[in-house]
């Protein structure tokens, strides 16, 4: 007599710790194999290009603290910069510094929120309880420069909203000397971790080709062994003028990307420091008085400054028409805005290109063959954030 | 090829008519063809020694409705091995049906079903043309510029059949979309204003 037997769909997520938010995953087991996945997104959606195409270019730039909303900074940057180039006006040296500065402060939060949360999902619970005491300490800074601990709004277009406060400095260079034990604290509880390499070494494995054809990018792909990182082949900003080593990964497995981060976060460290002894005090925008609002006093004793404020703040101020893609390497991989403005002050396209919509989309090709407790690894070591995949 | 010049001289002598305007600028090239000619050129500039546009960066769509080729289908790629960028357009109609790229990259996958679901604008031999961003049974699409930013209809949950149901949009206060464009440079209504009292003068 033979039985019939049947594959078993598992429905995995929308509410599960493991799932990084609201990732819907159909699995297909085969016994505890997988066999297929199919991830449904979606459920974060909420317009955020249609929303810009209504907004003024200022306005605009709170959506993207709302993408990857771990390391916010480093998507308004993006923006920014495309709407910079369309313009055509220089930034102050000290504004790319700053900017800089807060955008490794962003690799630094995303990372540890992701080497944490991965060992969270392998069963390491400590990594997490040490990681997220630090990243309160990041979002202070946060805090104290734009006055949000998440949501910054921080980054203009030619420069930053306002220079830091008194004391910031000296409290970012202190925690540049005391971060790294934080960082060898957890590489003692992970890295030679008999479970978490067990968990994490030869699972979900990509190859050079396979990293190119899926469109991977970040860690992802520098996990793979491909050196490719957006700072050095293609700086913005001040990146030019700092020094730092790109970590390259060798097998492209989980345990490779996990290393790679770990190195990352202590050269975004060496970037901070390098940043914070190369700034000097300076403006922190552009003079340009049509696209900078005055400031406060000025309003108060002139009338042009009165009117620019509350053209700025009404009407924007208007792009000319132009067509542009710029590109960031945001901690999760190239994270880019391709903006078609119209002349008016509102964008007429704004279409932005997260790295994770195209990790995950790889999800199936991934998984395919491997057991039903390596997901919550491979999700793991993906770096997906809602926020930015679904937009 | 290192040199973008080069680059857009050696595409167009490759491929010759099928390129139909070429331009250099913001450091990226862009290059313009007609929609049937999308395969050949994709296939080309992926796998020439000199250009090697190996990645597909993201794949998406401009709409203009005034135009009688309304949409804009819009491809970035980038070449890792010579640090360039490159942005392939062509424009469409409104019904009209195009290749779907994942048979070279699989990338293209989730790409033309997020085009799919925002503007409606379809692929042949597309695997599995599904919505993707947008809600189950989901109607319209969003990004189109004749879709309403709040949308048609709102869910909620009803206490009465206790379930989510779907309801037509309602606002306590009408979308305000205020004319802020500077007067002085002389905007519609001000410029109809004006010219209705001069000839009433």
């Amino acid at each position: 007599m033979t039985k019939k037997i049947k594959n078993l769909n598992l429905n995995f997520g929308p509410q599960h710790p493991a799932a990084h938010g609201v990732l819907r995953l159909i699995l297909e087991l085969d016994g505890e194999v997988v066999e297929k996945a199919d991830p449904h997104i979606g459920l974060l959606h909420r317009g955020t290009e249609k929303l810009i195409e209504n907004k003024t270019y200022m306005q605009a730039v709170p959506y993207f603290d709302r993408l990857d909303y771990v390391a916010p900074m480093n998507q308004e940057h993006a923006f920014a910069l495309a709407v910079e180039k369309i313009l055509d006006i220089d930034v102050p040296i000290r504004a790319q510094f700053i900017r800089v500065l807060f955008c490794e402060i962003g690799r630094i939060l995303s990372h540890i929120l992701n080497v944490t949360t991965q060992a969270l999902d392998v069963g390491a619970l400590t990594p997490s309880l040490w990681g997220f005491e630090e990243r309160e300490t990041l979002m202070t800074f946060y805090e104290r420069a734009s006055g949000s601990r998440l949501h910054a709004n921080y980054f203009r277009a030619g420069g930053v909203h306002q220079d830091l406060p008194a004391g910031l400095e000296t409290d970012i260079a202190k925690f540049c000397e005391t971060f790294p034990k934080i960082i060898n604290d957890l590489e003692n509880l992970l890295t030679d971790n008999r479970i978490f390499k067990q968990r994490n070494v030869d699972i979900g494995i990509v190859t050079k080709e396979d990293a190119l054809d899926y469109s991977f990018s970040g860690v992802m792909i520098r996990g793979s062994g491909v050196p490719w990182d957006l700072r050095k082949s293609q700086p913005y900003d001040c990146y030019d003028q700092l020094e730092f080593k790109i970590p390259i990964g060798k097998n492209g497995d989980c345990y490779d990307r996990y290393l790679c981060r770990i190195e990352e976060m202590k050269e975004s460290v060496k970037i901070i420091k390098q940043c914070l002894s190369k700034m000097e005090k300076g403006p922190v925008k552009t003079f340009d008085g049509k696209i900078t609002p005055p400031s406060k006093k000025e309003i108060k004793q002139s009338m042009e400054a009165l009117i620019h404020h509350f053209k700025l703040f009404t009407e924007g101020y208007r792009v000319p028409k132009d067509e542009i893609y710029t590109a960031v390497e945001a901690p999760k991989g190239e994270f880019g805005v391709y903006l078609i403005s119209d002349g008016s002050s509102k964008p007429y396209k704004c279409k932005i290109r997260a790295p994770g919509f195209s990790h995950l989309q790889s999800m199936d090709y991934l998984i395919k063959g491997h057991m039903l407790a390596d997901v919550p690894a491979v999700l793991g070591s993906l770096d997906i954030v809602f926020g930015e995949v679904d937009r | 090829m290192n040199n973008l010049s080069d680059l857009e001289k050696k595409i167009n002598s490759e491929l010759g008519t099928k390129i139909n305007t070429s331009e250099i600028k913001h450091n990226q090239i862009y290059l313009k063809i007609d929609s049937e000619d999308l395969i050949d050129v994709v296939l080309f500039v992926k796998t020439n020694k000199d250009t090697k546009f190996r990645q597909l960066i993201d794949i998406t769509v401009v709409d203009y409705p005034e135009m009688s080729k309304r949409f804009k289908i819009v491809y970035l790629f980038l070449s890792h091995e010579f640090n360039q960028r490159m942005i392939l357009s062509y424009d469409i109609s409104e019904n009209e049906v195009i290749s779907s790229l994942t048979s070279i990259f699989p990338s293209a996958n989730w790409m033309e079903r997020e085009v799919f679901d925002m503007y409606g604008v379809s692929f042949k031999d597309h695997p599995d043309l599904r919505r993707i961003l947008t809600d189950y049974g989901f109607e319209g699409h969003p990004l189109r510029k004749d879709f309403p930013l709040t949308g048609h209809t709102e869910v909620r949950y009803s206490e009465d059949q206790k379930r989510v149901v779907n309801e037509p949009v309602k606002l306590e206060q009408n979308y305000r979309n205020f004319d802020y464009e500077s007067p002085w440079e002389g905007t519609k209504y001000i410029k109809e204003l004006t010219d209705s009292n001069d000839k009433k003068n």
